[in-house]
């Protein structure tokens, strides 16, 4: 009755929806992105009618100071949102984690916001907390100290746009990573911290540097990780944000942001924008390739 | 219930639920006709703000007796969301565009209305007309007329003693008067002028986007030395930056943050309910001697999808909206929101715009207005305005950020000439 060939039915019946879903809206229109990337595509997914133009996107692409100065965006951010996440997450998860009661409360309230959306936030944060008049919460608060008003999101020197930017990823996804740390915490044998107090390891400090710390390595390789690719994806908190019905301003602009106005803006240049989308995918599989091998990453525990 | 049941049971819901689906999906609102007789047709429309613009093209298409039209009204980023759809076999018959875009028409998106608007082309208003013209075809029918204008407090100003701005130094002065630690002398947007002020300032100085000859219009030291001015607004703390909603809302000149307010014509009945008389209208005032006035205009067209299965239809139906039944215009240009009629003998007749600051408006907008050439692509656009924020907010110099811009425009300019 369920012998190999029935099986192997009921698996296809299974998997099948979902393996078509994933090479219908996956991979044919990746394989189709990068066809398309050789044409001059103005207002058209189609190559047929289009002009060939070989590797001419790929030179624009890269030749062109908006698309490079995305890149650069990126990765400003990844190196003020990476730390601070990894840094914020894991001191939530060690204050939860030391908490004799209403700990399940407590990780609750850090982990909530992950369910807000980034586009919820980002309004809330660009409307209440950051608005650059006198009654935003950031001007009011900063009002009773006597200091001017700010204008968060327009003003390039100092760029406290950053501010509101960081701000923003790091209250909707800390509470997630801090979950992560709390369960790898929790693997950490208790064994392990007698063993320190008896070699008469102060509690604190030394015991966090040379026992939870290492012990959190194959957590923190998946958080690094995560938060890496995360921040390759940005796109909401920024396009939220900073854009208007008239466009986006030239800085803070991510790769995403860049590609999502050349190909599906209206300027419509699907060619141009599919030579972009794959130089970013390639840039992304080197990237997490390195940083997977510089950190081990599956390599067995010594 | 034994393995084999709920395998039997899981597999018999999984059928239910597709049959369900693929019901769903073939019965779903794909906004291509409700029932009646007659061809089917659909019309976007972006999603107005003003109450009662719904209703009114609703009655309209319901009053179109050779098709059946069904109205979709689209929230959201609609010509993004346009752009899309006409990539598409679900997009749209008819459908509002601001454009089309010169590169729709030469991608052969949209279908040619010439014959439609021949009989009265001369009745639209040319400067909002001509954008829609490409090798002396129409490819679009302007509906209403918006405009883009300066709005000061008269009460305010007047204690401050600043006359109403006629240049740009005395705009760059007065609004320098005017800032303070509540409000501030003038609002141009949250980016600071980036966005809309597009071509004002060029046009303010004598020069243009694109020039009658089809080439760059300000390549020419005026157009730095304009924009720098601008830059002086941002630099002397003149501008109102990061008010809640931007300069497109009357919000911010209303509740005072503001003496003097770049905003469009759809605002003016809002501030009037608010303020009263207490308010005037200028154009972008003009700079140095070969300067004039200006106000940028524009006009959302009906255009026909050329992937339509209805074209035929599609096309008499935009020409009994736009071009036939003047008092369905009339009424959708003044009833709801606050536009000009795009036909000038509409505009001449209609009481509302006859007196005030909307009378002065109208005149602004006959007198010094201009629209966004054709020519003038979205790349174009998108270096021009990268080069305005790096101008205004970072204090790059104009001219090095201006020669990299003609660089832009002029390989736009062959790229679309090519065609």
């Amino acid at each position: 009755m369920f012998g190999p060939q029935r099986r192997n039915l009921w698996f296809w019946v299974f998997v099948g929806p979902f393996a078509i879903g994933l090479g219908l809206f996956t991979y044919v229109p990746l394989v189709w992105s990068v066809y398309l990337s050789f044409f001059d595509a103005h207002n058209t997914v189609s190559p047929a009618g289009s002009d060939f133009v070989g590797l001419g996107n790929y030179a624009a692409m890269l030749s062109d100071p908006a698309f490079l100065g995305s890149l650069g965006t990126f990765a400003l951010f990844t190196v003020f949102i990476v730390p601070a996440t990894y840094a914020l997450s894991l001191a939530l998860a060690l204050m939860v984690n030391r908490l004799r009661c209403a700990q399940a409360f407590f990780r609750s309230v850090f982990f909530l916001p992950t369910a807000c959306s980034y586009v919820v936030a980002s309004v809330i944060w660009k409307l209440s907390v950051f608005n650059g008049v006198r009654f935003g919460l950031a001007n009011t608060v900063l009002g009773w100290f006597g200091a001017d008003q700010t204008a968060w999101l327009s003003t390039t020197h100092p760029p406290w746009y950053w501010l509101v930017l960081v701000t923003v990823r790091l209250w909707l996804q800390a509470g997630f990573y801090m979950i992560l740390f709390l369960a790898g915490l929790q693997r950490i044998s208790p064994q392990l911290y007698e063993a320190a107090a008896m070699d008469g390891a102060r509690p604190g400090w030394q015991v966090f540097r040379y026992i939870t710390f290492p012990q959190l390595r194959a957590t923190s390789v998946a958080v690094v990780l995560l938060l890496v690719i995360n921040a390759f994806q940005a796109f909401d908190e920024f396009y939220n944000l900073l854009s208007d019905a008239r466009g986006y301003p030239p800085y803070a602009r991510p790769p995403l942001v860049y590609l999502y106005y050349t190909a599906l803006g209206q300027d419509q240049n699907l060619g141009l924008g599919s030579a972009g989308a794959v130089i970013l995918a390639l840039i992304i599989a080197v990237a997490t390739v390195v940083q997977a091998r510089w950190f081990g990453l599956g390599r067995k525990e010594e | 219930m034994t393995e084999i049941d709920r395998r039997r049971l899981l597999a018999a819901g999984g059928g239910v639920a597709l049959a369900a689906g693929l019901t769903a999906a073939c019965g779903s609102n794909t906004g291509r006709g409700g029932g009646g007789s007659g061809p089917a047709i659909s019309q976007w429309y972006h999603q107005y703000g003003e109450p009662g613009t719904q209703q009114a093209v609703k009655r309209y298409a319901a009053a179109y007796k050779k098709a059946n039209v069904s109205v979709q009204w689209r929230p959201g980023d609609y010509d993004r969301q346009t752009a899309a759809a006409l990539l598409t076999d679900s997009g749209p018959d008819v459908f509002e565009v601001n454009g089309p875009l010169l590169d729709q028409i030469q991608g052969g998106q949209v279908v040619d209305l010439t014959a439609e608007v021949e009989p009265v082309k001369d009745d639209f208003n040319q400067a909002v007309l001509a954008p829609k013209i490409w090798q002396d075809k129409i490819w679009g029918i302007p509906q209403v007329v918006d405009m883009q204008l300066l709005y000061y407090r008269k009460s305010l100003l007047k204690k401050a003693g600043v006359r109403p701005p006629q240049t740009l130094d005395e705009l760059v002065d007065g609004a320098k008067k005017l800032s303070g630690k509540k409000a501030k002398g003038l609002f141009l947007g949250n980016d600071g002028g980036v966005g809309v002020l597009g071509g004002t300032p060029l046009f303010a100085a004598g020069l243009s986007l694109i020039g009658p000859d089809g080439k760059v219009g300000f390549d020419d030291p005026a157009a730095a030395r304009t924009l720098g001015k601008i830059r002086q607004l941002y630099a002397d703390k003149s501008l109102l930056l990061g008010a809640p909603t931007d300069w497109s809302d009357p919000a911010a000149f209303i509740q005072g943050l503001t003496a003097m307010q770049w905003s469009g014509l759809w605002a003016l009945p809002q501030i009037k309910k608010a303020l009263g008389d207490d308010f005037g209208v200028l154009p972008f005032p003009k700079d140095g001697s070969g300067g004039k006035p200006s106000v940028q205009v524009g006009a959302y067209g009906s255009a026909v999808s050329a992937r339509s299965k209805r074209k035929a239809e599609a096309k008499a139906f935009a020409k009994w909206l736009w071009v036939d039944r003047t008092d369905y215009q009339q009424d959708f240009a003044l009833s709801y929101g606050f536009h000009i009629p795009a036909r000038i003998s509409l505009a001449k007749k209609a009481q509302q715009l006859q007196s005030g600051p909307a009378a002065d408006a109208v005149r602004l907008s006959t007198d010094h207005g201009y629209a966004e050439p054709l020519l003038w692509t979205t790349a174009d656009r998108t270096a021009y305005q990268d080069a305005l924020s790096r101008i205004i907010k970072d204090g790059a110099n104009p001219e090095s950020e201006l020669k990299a811009v003609v660089r832009k425009v002029n390989a736009e300019l062959q790229r679309v000439k090519k065609k």
